[in-house]
């Protein structure tokens, strides 16, 4: 009893730490706005200046929104991984559906690039970058799937999402090879990642598209913990493995579709934002450590992007980059101090 | 082989008759598939578990105790035949519904996690709760219940990662009991034990069946524990599963048959198996 006390208190406080933080987030920039301003700004709409209130509302909140759909995203997806493989060290990126959207940017943005001519001009379009990035996940996650369907064992799985990498990964160094100094660059830009750039439009579709990940995962929630005691027991009290690791995989790849769609490959976060939460929760009550895991994901993806503006200058970093430069230590830190890493 | 199948009494005769079976069999076979080959364990068993009977299935290392157990269990398919609980057959059974009526425990070591013995326990109550998985009163209270009978209350709130393996086995049984299951079957459950925690688990699973009435089917290789606490005895060896009381089968000494008979004998005095 005092357990699930002291983990709602947890909760509680991430919870309020993460408000505080988006406010933060907001406020820095290249323009640094004051806290104060971004608050009457938000919820009046009446900022203290008018290109404040349109840096605001144009930019830096589809910016913070994107920020914590991609940080929780990626961080429930990671956990889902982890749980499902049983295994500590699966994440999105694991599976092969990380490299596929990449695959799917690669063969638009680089293909387009290589048959030239009017065909170079798709290559520059956003809407069609995500489509092609879903496309690639999904099609990658379909054959993983039909794959696993062969396969009893989840370790076997794991390799196979593995292979798909590797596979993709070759793709893309081949079209890499014909393709012009240009669009090579772009795609390059692409794989740092993103998390400006979305218009409203765009995040309404990432919003609904991320709203169906959650409902799709909403009816294998109750497995998740039978699944810490491996397959055969949780087969032994009533789960319908197959119907679950559908629905995992499902809401794992439009999670990790839609993500790499509109913020690019965003490294790091799926392995270690789940980590992090259950080292600090000492339980894995999955109807605890999945709502955490999420706002600690968010909370570590506005801090990485609060990081990569620069504050006060006009350079904008990588946030792939910062996301691994900033949390790598922290699991390190963690691991090092818990000695252990579990499920 | 010829010569042994003459002497030998047909298996009907030594079939203990169940007045109120749990759990049939009815022609099953046993073994795996896989595309054209087929690995027969056992064929055509017709077996019965009585209401509150404790049974143990002996049988050499490799022979099929634990494909039998899988098998009438549902975690893998028969080659032939069908399996009756209650009277029904369990391939009709859902399997949130087949968790309500079987129970299981496993040889398999659960994989490391945050996982404390009271949540493992409660795991047992899965198939009773919402989609969500929340425990109203009924569902705590037999969890605290089947805690209290395997005397686990103090270690409620350790990981189960930091049990001794003796403590991990009652906690595992603990959560079937929590179940609430009519069957518990459980494959090889003393193998990592010392005799003391190996008497232990016995004697709690022999409780589970004279105080709670729930049927307990044991694989194990503990012959002489075997022959004391248990009601039925399936004796398995390559000509399939001869079922009785330990008695019988002693007088009978059907028990030699378990092992190759050249090297070792069993002995009716001490209960146990002997160099020649």
């Amino acid at each position: 009893m005092n357990k699930t006390h002291s983990n709602r208190l947890i909760f509680g406080f991430l919870l309020i730490l993460l408000v505080f933080m988006i406010l933060v987030n907001i406020s820095f920039g290249s323009v640094n706005i004051p806290l104060r301003s971004v608050v009457s700004s938000l919820f009046t709409g009446q900022g203290d200046r008018e290109t404040w209130n349109y840096i605001i509302l144009n930019y830096r909140l589809p910016k913070a929104i994107t920020a914590l759909l991609v940080g929780s995203g990626l961080s429930v997806s990671g956990l889902l991984m982890q749980t499902l493989f049983r295994n500590p060290l699966a994440g999105p990126y694991v599976l092969g559906i990380s490299s596929g959207a990449s695959l799917g940017v690669a063969l638009l943005i680089l293909g387009s690039s290589i048959l030239g001519g009017f065909w170079s001009v798709l290559g520059n379009s956003h809407i069609l970058t995500s489509v092609a990035a879903s496309l690639g996940s999904f099609l990658v996650l379909t054959a993983v799937m039909l794959v696993s369907r062969q396969l009893k064992n989840t370790m076997s799985i794991l390799i196979v999402g593995l292979m798909f990498s590797s596979l993709s990964a070759a793709m893309i160094s081949v079209l890499a090879y014909f393709s012009s100094a240009e669009s090579l660059q772009r795609f390059t830009f692409w794989g740092f990642g993103s998390l400006g750039n979305l218009t409203w439009t765009e995040l309404v579709v990432f919003g609904l598209i991320y709203l169906l990940a959650v409902i799709s995962l909403l009816p294998g929630v109750k497995a998740l913990n039978s699944l810490l005691l491996g397959e055969n027991y949780a087969k032994s009290i009533g789960i319908n493995m197959q119907r679950t690791k559908n629905l995992i995989l499902l809401s794992t790849s439009l999670f990790t579709g839609v993500i790499t769609a509109f913020a690019g490959p965003i490294a790091f976060i799926g392995l270690a934002a789940p980590h992090v939460t259950k080292l600090v929760l000492k339980t894995s009550d999955h109807r605890v450590v999945l709502p955490v895991a999420a706002v600690v994901g968010s909370f570590i993806m506005l801090i990485s992007d609060t990081i990569a503006q620069l504050p006060g200058s006009e350079y904008t970093l990588p946030i792939n980059a910062i996301t691994t430069l900033f949390g790598a230590p922290i699991v390190i830190w963690l691991l090092v101090r818990k000695r252990r890493m579990v499920l | 082989m010829e010569k042994e199948h003459q002497h030998k009494t047909p298996l009907k005769d030594f079939q203990s008759k169940c007045q109120e079976p749990v759990m049939s069999t009815k022609s099953l076979s046993i073994g795996y598939a896989s595309g054209k080959r087929k690995t027969v364990l056992a064929e055509n068993l017709d077996l019965c578990i009585e209401s509150s009977a404790v049974i143990c299935l002996l049988g050499q290392n490799g022979i099929g105790k634990s494909t039998l157990l899988r098998t009438l269990s549902k975690m893998q398919p028969p080659l032939d035949g069908d399996i009756l609980l209650e009277g029904e057959s369990i391939y009709s059974i859902a399997r949130n519904e087949l968790a309500k009526k079987i129970g299981l425990v496993l040889t398999e070591r659960i994989p490391e996690s945050n996982l404390t013995v009271y949540e493992m326990v409660a795991l047992g109550r899965q198939p009773y709760t919402n989609w969500i998985g929340k425990m109203v009163e009924e569902d705590k209270e037999l969890v605290r219940r089947a805690l209290e009978g395997a005397q686990l209350e103090e270690l409620a709130d350790m990981r189960c990662d930091e049990l001794s393996d003796g403590q991990l086995q009652r906690a595992m049984i603990c959560r079937a009991v929590a179940q609430d299951t009519k069957l518990i079957l459980l494959d090889e459950p003393t193998a990592h034990l010392d005799i003391q925690h190996k008497i232990e688990t016995f004697q709690l699973l022999k409780k589970l069946a004279v105080e709670l009435g729930r049927s307990i089917l044991i694989s194990t290789h503990e012959v002489q524990l075997a022959t004391q606490m248990a009601d039925v005895l399936w004796l398995m060896n390559a000509e399939g599963i001869t079922s009785g009381s330990p008695e019988d089968l002693i007088r009978e000494g059907r028990i030699n048959e378990l092992f190759d008979r050249n090297t070792i004998h069993f002995d009716k005095e001490t209960r146990q198996f002997r160099f020649k």
